[in-house]
């Protein structure tokens, strides 16, 4: 409720202001890391398609391209952005942070706001489901009902966990994986039938990584509860948060998060909403 | 002391006093660093973040039945693992004993084996034989993690184990066997007899340490999906973000590692007295 309060305020101030970038760089100064320059954190490796070619500084993805629309509406130029990588354990240790901010589909929760900041959302996913054509063919429909009685797998260290918990409430526990690379292993492998990702995840999973992969539906983006939005991740009571936060209003106003979106992220209309 | 209850000597005395003193210094000294460490650890400016992140006392309320629980699955792992990994481990070093020429691949296979688990990580292992063989097509319940990860331990500490029986089988001397077979015992019984009651015995503190070891390497299967202790741990550090959950999981395992070690220490200590 607060929150969308403050997307409404932000997002008439940034209306009101006349030139977003210059005020916003004036933000921006002497809130960094290191003066005049913007470092952005992002996972080691980083997935694709938030990141093409774990090369963030290429500037292609999803992620990567959000990242620069940002630095750019903060008033940094390309050439100042610095990248690094910090995974999500280096980014909630107590203490001083290597980066300003921090992209790689963290989801903004509650419990992780108590220990870090982050900022408005810059994304809001689907969930959806990656399988096999053969667990498909096997008779595994998209329905609540059907989705129960499959074994299900997820990635142990995403919000996947308690949303399966939650929509899917499987009849047998789950099994937990360290990253995509190894869910991806045991779908292979036949020990599980299907797994929860963010849809862009799975789309490119089902799409390249998993042998006869196939999505079996989707929790869509808007759902009532728990929806899953992506937000930068910041040292607890970062200064620069304000400037984030202006930066991403200004670009969902204007249309460029959901043009950088269109160019990034494959369409994804056309897959089965799970009732 | 036991003999002398009538009076002590001045040397008793003496020792008493002597114990008594480094008791007392021993004492003082381990306070003063405890205190030394209560009073200026929470002093150091960045002591309330870290006891946040890592001894949070909400989150190790809300996060201990549930860990409690995993922690069974860790058990149970551990229960079916160590009689398998003990009885291979046997079995392999029986098979780098065999002195028939014929059976000289039986020994070949032993040095191998040995050599090839004991230098791959564990973790490849299970990933290898985890995702690997139920890749091969196995139909449920077959490729279960649970038997494949199993089996990636029990390969791996086999062969630690083998080489800890082999020691224990090359220590007692080869006049004993020889005496055995002079007595007319076969050779796998005095094998079976004379040498292993006796090499068995030997090795078992050097064994306590690995089941000491295997206890928490069987958090190893978590990589291939298992949710034990410290796998349930990640879940809850990755949504609370806070590294409490492995605190609290390393709780739960010092309470049954720290007596285990000492049992391992105590046997250990009773066998250097037996030889002395």
């Amino acid at each position: 409720m607060s929150l969308r309060l403050s997307v409404a305020s932000l997002g008439l101030i940034a209306g009101l202001a006349a030139s977003p970038a210059i005020a916003a760089g004036d933000c921006a100064a002497g809130k960094t890391l290191e003066d005049g320059k913007l470092t952005i954190a992002t996972g080691n490796p980083a997935y694709f398609p938030w990141v093409i070619d774990d090369a963030p500084e290429k500037g292609e993805g999803y992620e990567a391209a959000v990242a620069y629309a940002i630095a750019a509406e903060m008033g940094f130029a390309a050439d100042d952005v610095v990248w690094v990588r910090a995974g999500f354990d280096e980014s909630i240790q107590p203490g001083a942070k290597s980066f300003d901010f921090n992209l790689q589909q963290f989801s903004i929760t509650p419990d992780r706001e108590k220990v870090v900041d982050f900022s408005l959302p810059y994304y809001t996913s689907a969930m959806a489901v990656v399988t096999t054509q053969a667990v498909i063919d096997g008779g595994a429909a998209a329905t609540l009902e059907g989705l129960k009685t499959l074994k299900w797998g997820a990635d142990a260290n995403t919000t996947a966990v308690p949303m399966l918990m939650d929509l899917v409430a499987p009849d047998s526990d789950p099994l937990l994986y360290n990253d995509n690379t190894d869910v991806t292993a045991a779908i292979q492998a036949g020990q599980i039938d299907a797994a929860l990702f963010d849809l862009p995840t799975a789309l490119y999973l089902a799409a390249v990584v998993v042998e006869n992969g196939a999505i079996l539906g989707q929790f869509p983006a808007d759902r009532t509860d728990n929806p899953d939005q992506f937000g930068l991740l910041m040292e607890d009571g970062a200064a620069i948060k304000t400037c984030v936060d202006e930066a991403i209003t200004a670009l969902t106003a204007s249309g460029k998060l959901a043009e950088i979106e269109a160019t990034w992220l494959s369409e994804t209309t056309g897959v089965p909403v799970i009732e | 002391m036991a003999g002398n209850q009538g009076g002590v000597t001045r040397r008793q005395e003496y020792e008493k006093r002597l114990r008594r003193r480094s008791l007392f210094v021993a004492a003082s000294s381990t306070l003063a660093v405890l205190l030394a460490i209560v009073v200026l650890v929470p002093r150091a400016p960045g002591w309330e973040r870290v006891q946040q992140s890592f001894f949070n006392a909400e989150v190790i309320a809300k996060t201990f039945p549930k860990l409690l629980n995993a922690f069974l699955l860790d058990v149970a792992i551990f229960a079916w693992s160590a009689p398998l990994i003990a009885v291979l481990g046997l079995a392999i070093a029986l098979a780098r004993d065999v002195r028939n020429p014929v059976l000289y691949p039986l020994r070949l296979f032993g040095i191998v084996y040995t050599d090839i688990f004991r230098g791959v990580p564990v973790v490849l292992v299970v990933y290898l034989i985890g995702f690997g063989i139920p890749g091969l097509g196995l139909p449920r319940p077959w490729n279960s993690p649970y038997i494949w990860g199993t089996l990636a331990l029990v390969l791996t500490y086999a062969a630690y184990v083998a080489e800890i029986f082999r020691s224990g089988i090359e220590s007692v001397h080869a006049s004993q066997r020889n005496a055995a077979l002079s007595l007319g015992l076969s050779g796998a019984d005095a094998m079976r007899f004379v040498v292993l009651p006796q090499a068995i015995r030997r090795v078992i503190p050097a064994q306590m340490n690995m089941l000491i070891a295997l206890q928490k390497d069987v958090a190893l299967l978590s990589f291939i999906g298992p949710v034990e202790i410290f796998r349930q741990a990640g879940v809850f550090k990755s949504l609370l973000a806070n590294f409490t959950p492995y605190v609290v999981a390393a709780a739960i395992f010092l309470v049954v590692t720290v007596p285990a070690t000492r049992l391992a220490d105590h046997l250990i200590a009773k066998q250097n007295r037996a030889r002395t």
